[in-house]
């Protein structure tokens, strides 16, 4: 065989490998650059992570502008401050909010120091109120342990297992 | 901790089909170049062996469409188009073996039929284990197979001793290297016992210098095994083996744990093992010996344990230069087991660092593959056997290539897929088929289970999304989501899905 040949051969062999390289990575493009991370210790106070179309307007524009004032200024939104769902937050309604490890809460936590439904938000009167549905480790408004229905006024940390939840206007 | 989202997963395996010819092509094409460049004709049986390698693989496609239609579409051709580069390039070698009149050259026909059998048992565990959670049930029994399979080569009939190492089992016709098979079995030990105990061992023990050290009791069955691992690996004499069981072992508690501790504990213990060893052991020392100086002429002219076979590798991958020699141009066979230990140093005469390149971004993509599975499927044991295997895959190709090219010493480890050698390649499709039969649970689509609200509760929003919505964005909306009433997880997955809105 010639020397071109040979060549030709064994840059075209070259070729070939890239090309399944190269067309594997295509495959993979979103992958590398359609997926988004959104890194929960960094960032304080996250955006909404899911696509903005389908995120309720009230909540998607939360950080942008002052909450409705419906509610007399009243918290709008119930956000994790520590914990493993630190970042993690919640637009409040109307309806009250369970808050545990069960699937079925409303917020459910990834900690192993809550109980299953732990606590209950509900808003009352124009006010939000705490309520520990038997939990084995408790609730706390502050250092106070929730014995009964207690008022939580905006910014006020409340602990539950290792997690802290603070309702924010 | 962080939060990912995942993308829609485009259905049908067409791309799988569409990657598998080029794929398919370099295994054949590898194949009749290099009888060209050896023997100046192409092979007779060219025609029959590319018919052969694209039944094979369009085999284990179809039994994917029909038992795995989710699965990644890119594992297989990038398994194929390794397997395939690794039999052309041992059938060159087998040729020139042949043509320098030299016994040992029957080996490219062997390595054909083990990548039959290989193909066959990637078939069998796709088809019998229909969800990989069933391993789970099997944790302690992997265990003592992963126990026996180390400790196989040392009973006394069975054992063989070759090139200085204990780790071949040989029964009549048939060797094979059990050790092969227990990584796996530990990768399945590992991930079914961190599942159930990563949160003692994560969140119970001290903090010493920012570091949580975990209680010494939850180490304790996973200290066991892997003290009673290297044990029998340095009675083997067999280190490349243990320091690959090591990795997997400090990779997945790293990955159960999230506790930079483990790494740092790990290669702590491992320098120390490494220096220990280095002192204790005459053949471990050899290695550093060579690894260090390996171009000083009394290492390299040694009897037993110098430097030639490196530095050969070397002088061929310099021979070789950017773009290679061409299949059959170079003289890889010079290099002593130029078809298994030093495949990579035959691919780099050949094809040159071009080449070379490309296999090592296949391998990183399998990994990537690998851990993206990982990522996306919603059990935990799922998540850690899968981040083990492809750790392992990865880390195992680290340590062969980091040894040829001498960026660590080097240690007597097979190239995933490429070198010879039938226990590898059975144990590497075994993995192959696992993350596949894993990847197809990660991306199949979640049935969405619509929330009623109910004015007790309020709506559920899914913000610790356990599990949902793999195959399709979380939904934040009130009245779309998924609230977690579908299929769920037998235990806790380790991300969080962020519908926060």
């Amino acid at each position: 065989m010639s020397e071109l040949t040979v060549t030709l051969l064994r840059i075209g062999y070259l070729a070939l490998l890239w090309l399944l390289v190269l067309s594997a990575i295509t495959v993979l493009r979103r992958d590398l650059y359609g997926t988004r991370i959104i890194d929960r210790r960094r960032t304080p106070a996250p955006r909404a992570a899911g696509p903005a179309a389908d995120a309720p307007p009230a909540a998607a524009e939360a950080p942008a502008r002052p909450p409705r004032r419906s509610r007399s200024a009243g918290p709008s939104r119930l956000v994790v401050t520590e914990g493993p769902l630190r970042g993690t937050t919640l637009p409040l309604g109307s309806s009250a909010v369970l808050i545990g490890r069960a699937p079925s809460c409303t917020l459910v936590l990834d900690d192993d120091y809550s109980s299953s439904r732990h606590a209950r938000l509900f808003p009352q009167d124009d006010q939000w109120f705490v309520e520990d549905l038997g939990s084995t480790n408790g609730t706390y408004v502050g250092d106070q342990r929730v014995e009964q229905p207690t008022p939580v006024p905006t910014g006020t940390p409340v602990r539950v297992g290792q997690s802290v939840l603070e309702l924010q206007r | 901790m962080a939060s990912i989202q995942p993308h829609r997963v485009r259905p049908g395996r067409g791309t799988e089909l569409l990657l598998l010819v080029p794929a398919l092509a370099i295994g054949v094409t590898g194949y009749v170049l290099a009888g060209i460049g050896v023997t100046d004709h192409v092979p007779g049986n060219a025609v029959g062996y590319a018919v052969g390698t694209t039944v094979l693989a369009l085999v284990v496609h179809v039994v994917l469409r029909l038992r795995a239609p989710y699965a990644d579409p890119v594992i297989l051709p990038v398994v194929v188009a390794l397997n395939g580069l690794g039999l052309a390039m041992i059938s060159r070698l087998s040729l020139a073996y042949a043509e320098r009149g030299r016994a040992d050259s029957g080996f490219a026909d062997r390595q054909l039929a083990w990548t039959a059998i290989s193909v066959a048992l990637a078939v069998v565990v796709l088809l019998l284990l229909r969800d990989h959670r069933t391993l789970r049930r099997y944790t302690y029994t992997a265990m003592v197979a992963a126990l026996a399979l180390i400790a196989l080569p040392l009973l006394p009939v069975i054992g063989q001793t070759v090139n200085g190492a204990r780790i071949w089992v040989r029964v009549g016709p048939v060797g094979m290297q059990p050790a092969e098979f227990a990584k796996i079995a530990l990768a399945v030990f590992f991930a079914g016992y961190l599942v159930t105990h990563r949160d003692t061992l994560a969140l119970a023990g001290k903090k010493v210098l920012g570091l949580q050290l975990p209680r010494a009791r939850d180490l304790g069955p996973i200290l066991v095994v892997w003290g009673a691992s290297l044990l029998v690996l340095v009675g083997q004499r067999d280190l490349g083996t243990s320091l690959l069981f090591f990795g997997l072992f400090v990779a997945m508690l790293y990955l159960a744990t999230e506790r930079t501790s483990w790494v740092v504990i790990g290669l702590l213990l491992f320098v120390g093992g490494a220096a220990a060893a280095a002192t204790t052991f005459g053949h471990v020392g050899a290695r550093f010996d060579v690894w260090l100086r390996a171009l000083d002429q009394d290492v390299y002219g040694r009897e037993v344990g110098g430097s030639f076979q490196v530095v050969q590798g070397l002088f061929g991958m310099a021979n070789g230069g950017l773009f290679g020699t061409g299949w059959g141009q170079g003289r890889p066979d010079l290099v002593p087991y130029a078809e298994s230990d030093f495949i990579i140093a035959s691919i780099g005469e050949e094809l040159g660092l071009t080449g070379l390149l490309a296999v090592l971004l296949l391998y990183t993509v399998l990994a990537e593959r690998g851990l993206r599975t990982a990522i996306g499927v919603r059990d935990g044991f799922g998540k850690l056997l899968a981040g083990g295997l492809s750790f392992v895959v990865a880390f195992q190709l680290f340590v062969v290539v980091g040894g040829v090219t001498r960026v660590i010493p080097l240690t007597g480890l097979t190239t995933p897929f490429l070198a010879y050698g039938g226990s590898s390649l059975v144990a590497n499709w075994i993995i192959a088929a696992l993350l596949l039969r894993i990847s197809d649970e990660a991306r199949r689509p979640v049935p969405v289970v619509r929330a009623v609200p109910t004015p007790d509760i309020g709506v559920p929003v899914a913000v610790a999304g356990r599990g949902e919505g793999t195959g399709r964005p979380v939904r934040s909306s009130a009245r779309d989501v998924p609230d977690g009433t579908g299929p769920r997880p037998d235990d806790r997955p380790t991300e969080h899905l962020g519908g926060d809105a």
